[in-house]
């Protein structure tokens, strides 16, 4: 029988980013995924050689808009142990605190996109809602919704005071009490369900080899999460990760679903235990010659940061290897086999970010 | 107003394209259309199709990849048709201007009409340029049907 080439992207309502798939198709089913990526390539590696490495916190934080607390917070883990400054342990509580509100966000919207995908518009509506609650705290403590620009070497570029702190305690809780509404209609719904459940397995055995992280490789029953070795302040808050051993799409909404509970749970946990103190030391000198490897639990996975320094004010490298980049191959796995209909769904729940993977 | 061009200015049809934004632009434009700030009751219907759409809101800046695309979009679009650049990105090319894959603002690649600035930019800041737009397609709207005469 002959096949059929579709092109999939890179303009498609399902995608919200420009991703280019070439599936070719025996009927209604798909042999073959062809990616073809470099449409968000900007060449933002380079742009981090030529800025300062003060200034270079505000461009990473630009690889990626959904988890940019997360790539301040590797790049400037990496610059001070590098440069062996000791920030204050209320700094590293703040982090803490907004890398999970952010987490928070992100998994609000996957969910939300995931609605939008097979169709359930209202659910979608109901995920955004629920989400606007975490971007009214971004906005009321660093003044930017996006990209909140959180992190600088050295600590954080602001405090949060108690009234913020037990107002923070609020809305998170609020927000847990939308999500088990939702949480029935996402793990419970029939329909919900025919589109989750079986499709797109990735066994526990292909998520090893094919290198996947994050919640991909939880829901394919692999314990890895980076916040256990215990960076930043994790190492005093108290948490399991999340895993789920059947690897389809439903295993990956699970996870992600109560990743949001565990990020609340992570938050609460922060605000109770945050010392008093400085939030910020002032940075003095130069990074000096060297190599530093830093790594972050992102949203989607580990982020890696490879830095070298050299003496001056600019850098000589900066090199990061971002989650979705590692979790292509296991998409290229999954899709094969599955039917049409699926791929967008097939797409979305491995939760690509494009422009983390070609800044 | 004869009932093409009342529908229009009731109900435009959008259509987003990212071209390189960091997504920040991306989610706070489909923030817009989320019941927070509900564009849908100014009468705005996101489609997929370019064939379908009034206005095209752009974020990011072009590169050489993308600036194809971005025109084939552009020119299946039926006239009228109005350009939103969002986001610094998108107007100048922003953090980005000077990196060596980066064309700089989409003004080079297909003619802007409503500029909103920002990184990321608000979501009331992408409503008001969209409205802005609809007013500007209303008056090109007018200028072609002058033109036929």
């Amino acid at each position: 029988m002959s096949s059929t080439v579709i092109p999939f992207g890179p303009q498609h309502p399902v995608l919200p980013e420009p991703l280019h798939i070439k599936l070719v198709m025996e009927d209604e089913r798909i042999v073959e995924a062809i990616p073809a990526i470099g449409y968000v390539h900007r060449g933002l590696e380079k742009l981090t050689e030529t800025k300062e490495f003060t200034q270079n916190t505000f461009v990473v934080e630009r690889v990626c808009g959904i988890c940019s607390v997360m790539h301040a917070m590797a790049y400037c883990q990496g610059m001070e142990e590098l440069m062996n400054i000791a920030i204050p342990d209320r700094a590293k509580f703040l982090r803490v605190i907004w890398a999970e509100l952010h987490r928070m966000h992100s998994h609000l919207l996957w969910l939300g996109l995931l609605a939008d995908a097979f169709g359930f518009e209202s659910l979608f509506m109901q995920a955004w809602r629920n989400r606007e609650k975490v971007m009214d705290i971004m906005e009321e403590t660093c003044g930017s919704r996006v990209v909140i620009s959180a992190n600088i070497i050295g600590g954080t570029r602001r405090d949060l005071s108690k009234e913020q702190m037990v107002k923070i305690n609020q809305i998170v809780d609020e927000i847990k009490e939308d999500l088990e509404q939702l949480e029935s209609v996402f793990l419970n719904n029939y329909t919900v369900k025919h589109r989750l459940v079986g499709r797109g397995v990735l066994t526990k055995e292909d998520a090893v080899e094919y290198c996947t992280v994050g919640p991909m490789a939880r829901a394919s029953g692999i314990s890895m999460d980076l916040r256990t070795t215990g960076y930043s302040a994790y190492g005093q808050l108290d948490f399991e990760p999340i895993i789920h051993s059947d690897g389809d799409n439903y295993a990956r909404t699970y996870v992600r679903l109560h990743e949001i509970y565990q990020s609340v749970d992570l938050v609460k946990q922060a605000i109770a235990k945050i010392p008093e103190g400085e939030h910020v030391i002032p940075v003095k000198g130069v990074p000096p010659k060297g190599d530093v490897i830093s790594r972050v639990e992102q949203p989607r996975g580990e982020v890696l940061y490879f830095m070298r320094g050299n003496g001056t004010k600019t850098l000589d490298r900066l090199r990061l290897r971002t989650p979705t980049f590692a979790n292509i191959p296991s998409l290229l796995k999954m899709l094969p086999g599955s039917e049409l209909s699926d791929v967008g769904m097939l797409i979305l729940t491995i939760d690509p970010c494009i422009s983390c993977t070609e800044r | 107003m004869g009932i093409i061009s009342k529908s229009r200015k009731k109900s435009p049809w959008i259509m987003h394209y990212d071209c390189t934004s960091c997504n920040g632009c991306d989610i706070e434009t489909l923030a817009c259309l989320t019941p927070m700030y509900d564009a849908e009751r100014l009468g705005i219907v996101n489609v997929g199709n370019p064939k379908h759409a009034d206005i095209l809101l752009v974020t990011g800046s072009a590169n050489k990849r993308n600036s194809q695309v971005l025109k084939n979009i552009y020119n299946q679009m039926p006239d009228p048709k109005c350009v939103v650049a969002i986001g610094a990105c998108a107007c100048t090319g922003g953090i980005f201007r000077e990196c060596y894959n980066v064309l700089g603002g989409i003004e080079n690649v297909i003619p802007v009409d409503v500029y909103v600035p920002g990184c990321c930019a608000k979501p009331e800041a992408i409503i008001d340029g969209i409205v802005q737009a609809i007013g500007k397609l209303d008056e090109k709207a007018e200028l072609m049907k002058n033109e036929s005469k």
